[in-house]
């Protein structure tokens, strides 16, 4: 295995890890706000998907597509959240996850009548195709490091929201006590909808952005969402810092999960016997990797509550 | 010295900056009863919470009939006899009077891995209920879901459960909080002759209760035992009078 | 006796006399939709015991159900190739013996269970919601790269099982054999919530605190109640993978766990017929509202969104007023 091989595959792992933190950040985010868990939030990374691949198979602008799969998804979040999921924050978890599964079966179902089954494909646009050459010799997709320096640049983002605005100072307030919120003078509800609508576009700005490296299907989703899952108890809930970190852990995981554990089992055994038990373990990698942070930090890396 | 049955030594707390416990050093002799006082915030319930179990403290012992139990878990020290009551009512609202003290029950007979026999019918866990409800006068209520019970009726319900426990200690986390001057004077008279079963570690707010059943008063202010001694030492304590009881105390 | 009981009677005597009518009519497929509502009350049953008595929200029952189709599809697929399972210091043959089959799916149903409690419920809420989901999606991919089994195709079964004394080829008689597993755990269920265990486990979940207060260890009760539930879904997932004669993936994938705890909420959680009343208006759904649309799932999930937000206690909770039966 060469260097250059392992430092390609390094590039993916944090390309997966900082698209999973787009879907993390919201969830936690709206864990941390509203307490509630959404399973729905594949549906909205979906959603942007959709709505990027329709746009720029009309318009050929991958710009406005980005810019469709954002207000697409935040509207949907709106949407969703003015006439379902308010009605879920005081509820408990257990109808949070079943009205949000309900959702999830209106989400998919609804996609395929409007789109069909079939999956619709999204062209990297013709700025970011090809490669480049990165110092060490290493030729990298511009595509996909597009995309690791929109998901840091997000990351960056969302902590200047945080650390600068007064919606940021709102958010933390919520965060910590939500009668003193209200003292605040703050609006709660339309803080609620305003942080569900963010988490919202968040997680169909990365269905957008992952749309041109995969295919644009229904249930492309949930998969995303249960890694996202993945990535919360390891990074602990409601901390977007443990978010970042989660992300980036799981994604550099699987990645060389999957190219290390064949490897790793063809000391052991012979090489069409390693490739299939390498990959069926690297398949579980990153839940390992969640079942160690359980057994040494139940809360999460970053995380207080349960 | 007269052997006791439960104490502390030098429990030391912190939560960050604030320092709940400073070396607390407490003891609960045979047949007392043992209040701790002092003003919100004094570090009572981080007192309770590590003898009891749900909170490990940074350095010091817990000591329980003779065995340091300081690193056993809330369950372990429950079977050895320990039995608390909660400040807020921890019961199952959706149980009956009779389910909440057959779970205590339960507990003390440490035989819950029985999965098809009827709870209810059994002889002994029966007994021991009963026995409870009686003692505390609930023996009418036993059929009642615990959510129509009044918060007086609830208080008792405490007790009840904790005397289901073969209990060898009580620990009491304000049993009088939120009763009237009628139910708190009943529930003065109630623990009065409870003090014979097991010793009792009061933790209350109410001083006409304190006075009146304490044979020892232990002071806490800011996470430190400022004083300890008998009611009519506590009174007359002009550093107590100053920290806690006040003037017109 | 009270509506509850009464509306649980029509329940089952429809499950006796809807299948009667189907072999006198000779419907045979009726009788394998009723079969397949059976088998799904039997695994939102098992559910029932970790969620209903337990409060613990698990999003991965389809391992359960999964493990259990695929203790089945493995030893039947073994005894129909006539290759060994394990031929190393001793000798597992496959088999095609229910009663046997039904051990292997219940047993490594329930260690999984008691895998996936161990970690698991060191958190609570919605991380425990969280974990088991992504267990869950652990089992299922390594399901599908696992290639030994069938991977991503699964693995199909000629013949169905056995069961000694019976015809198991004919629908009535497995009908039967699966009905007759449902009322015995609906059996075990009523005698549980009323037992020392269940007081114990109902009291874990209102009141942690006063159960570690009286001396017992909540987790441990939570953790013997999710491997009972996990090996009473477990035997669910064998009686499927037979009524199929095929297992796959699919019964892993985190859809069919959603399935399963639907099941307990449309009909009603905590409530003895609950998972019954459910998987029947499931099936029933799914073969009326799939022979007109589609996209029936969209009605599934508006009706479950119903349920959710406006009919609290499920269709059982409906029909017979609110509030939780008492245990």
């Amino acid at each position: 295995m060469s260097p250059i091989l392992l430092a390609e595959q390094i590039l993916n792992g944090l390309q997966s890890g900082v698209m999973l933190f787009l879907m993390a950040a919201g969830l936690t985010l709206i864990f941390g706000v509203m307490g509630l868990i959404n399973l729905a939030h594949g549906s909205l990374y979906m959603v942007g998907a959709f709505a990027a691949a329709a746009v720029a198979g009309a318009t050929g602008s991958f710009l406005l597509a980005l810019i469709a799969a954002l207000a697409a998804a935040a509207a949907a979040g709106a949407m969703v959240e003015l006439l379902v999921i308010r009605r879920l924050y005081a509820r408990d978890h257990l109808d949070q996850v079943l009205a949000t599964f309900a959702l999830i079966l209106i989400f998919s179902e609804g996609t395929r009548w409007l789109f069909g089954s079939f999956p619709l494909y999204l062209d990297i646009p013709p700025w970011l195709a090809g490669t480049v050459m990165l110092p060490g010799g290493i030729e990298y997709a511009a595509y996909r490091l597009a995309l690791i320096g929109a998901g840091l640049a997000v990351a960056a983002g969302l902590w200047w929201m945080n650390a600068r605005t007064r919606l940021g100072i709102q958010i933390r307030a919520g965060e910590n006590d939500r009668e003193m919120i209200a003292a605040l003078g703050v609006d709660i509800s339309k803080l609620y909808t305003l942080v569900f609508a963010i988490g919202a576009a968040l997680a169909g700005l990365a269905g957008a952005l992952v749309g041109p490296i995969q295919s644009v299907q229904i249930g492309m989703g949930e998969p995303v969402l249960i890694l996202a899952f993945v990535v919360i108890v390891i990074g602990g809930i409601g901390s977007v810092r443990g978010a970042l970190v989660g992300g980036l852990l799981v994604g550099l995981t699987d990645t060389l999960g999957r190219l290390l554990l064949p490897e790793l089992f063809k000391l052991v055994t012979d090489a069409s016997g390693a490739a299939t038990i390498g990959s069926a373990f690297a398949s579980m990698a990153i839940y390992i990797l969640m079942a160690g942070v359980l057994i040494w930090k139940p809360t999460g890396l970053f995380g207080a509550r349960a | 010295m007269p052997d006791s049955v439960l104490s502390t030594h030098e429990l030391h707390k912190a939560f960050g900056a604030l320092r709940a416990s400073e070396g607390i050093s407490i003891r609960l002799l045979h047949g007392e009863i043992h209040a701790i006082i002092g003003p919100n915030g004094a570090g009572k319930s981080t007192l309770i919470a590590q003898i009891c179990g749900s909170l490990r403290p940074d350095s010091g012992r817990v000591t329980f009939l003779g065995r340091d139990v300081t690193a056993l878990p809330t369950e372990a020290r429950a079977r050895m006899g320990l039995a608390r009551t909660f400040q807020t009512s921890a019961l199952a609202m959706d149980q009956t009077v009779m389910q909440n003290v057959l779970l205590g029950a339960l507990g003390a007979s440490g035989r819950p891995w029985r999965f098809l026999s009827r709870v209810a019918r059994d002889a002994g866990l029966r007994d021991t209920a009963e026995a409870a409800l009686l003692e505390t006068g609930l023996q009418d209520l036993a059929r009642l879901r615990t959510a129509e019970l009044s918060h007086g009726q609830r208080r008792q319900l405490e007790v009840a459960v904790a005397l289901t426990q073969a209990p060898r200690a009580f620990v009491m986390d304000e049993p009088m909080a939120g009763l009237g001057a009628e139910g708190s004077r009943h529930l003065t008279g109630f623990l009065d002759r409870l003090r014979t079963r097991a010793p009792i570690l009061l933790v209350e707010h109410d001083m006409d209760a304190v006075f009146a059943l304490a044979d020892r008063i232990t002071v806490l202010v800011y996470g430190r035992v400022i004083a300890t001694g008998s009611v009519e030492d506590i009174r007359a304590d002009p550093l107590v009078r100053d920290a806690y009881l006040g003037d017109g105390a | 006796m009270n509506r509850e009981w009464l509306l649980n009677a029509a329940l089952l005597a429809g499950l006796v006399v809807v299948p009667g009518w189907a072999v006198w009519a000779d419907e045979p497929f009726t009788i394998m939709l009723a079969t397949r509502a059976v088998i799904f009350a039997l695994a939102a049953a098992g559910l029932n015991i970790a969620l209903g008595l337990g409060g613990l929200v698990s999003l991965g029952h389809a391992v359960f159900f999964g493990i259990g189709g695929y203790a089945m599809g493995v030893l039947a697929s073994h005894a129909q190739n006539y290759t060994p399972l394990y031929d190393g210091v001793f000798t597992i043959q496959g088999t095609k013996s229910m009663p046997v089959i039904w051990l292997a799916a219940a047993v490594t149903s329930g260690l999984a269970a008691w895998l996936i409690g161990v970690l698991s419920l060191r958190t609570s809420g919605a991380y425990f919601i969280m974990i088991t989901l992504a267990f869950g999606q652990m089992a299922y991919f390594f399901a599908i790269s696992w290639p030994a089994y069938g991977g991503e195709d699964g693995l199909s079964i000629y013949v169905r099982n056995g069961f000694p004394g019976l015809n198991t080829l004919d629908p009535i008689q497995f009908y039967g054999l699966c009905l007759a597993w449902l009322c015995l755990v609906l059996w075990g269920y009523a005698r549980l919530r009323r037992s020392p265990f269940g007081l114990a486990l109902d009291s874990a979940r209102q009141v942690p605190d006063r159960v570690r207060a009286v001396g017992l260890d909540p987790r441990r009760l939570q953790l013997v109640a999710l491997v009972l539930s996990g090996a009473v879904t477990g035997l669910a997932g064998a009686l499927f993978a037979d009524l199929n004669r095929f297992v796959s993936p699919s019964m892993l994938s985190w859809q069919m766990s959603g399935e399963i705890i639907v099941f307990v909420i449309i009909g009603g959680v905590a409530r003895l017929f609950g998972p019954v009343a459910g998987a029947v208006f499931y099936v029933m759904m799914e073969h009326w509202l799939g022979g007109i649309s589609d996209y029936w799932q969209i009605f599934l999930g508006l009706v479950l969104l119903a349920v959710v937000l406006f009919g609290r206690g499920g269709l059982i909770g409906m029909i017979c007023g609110k509030g939780r039966p008492d245990a």
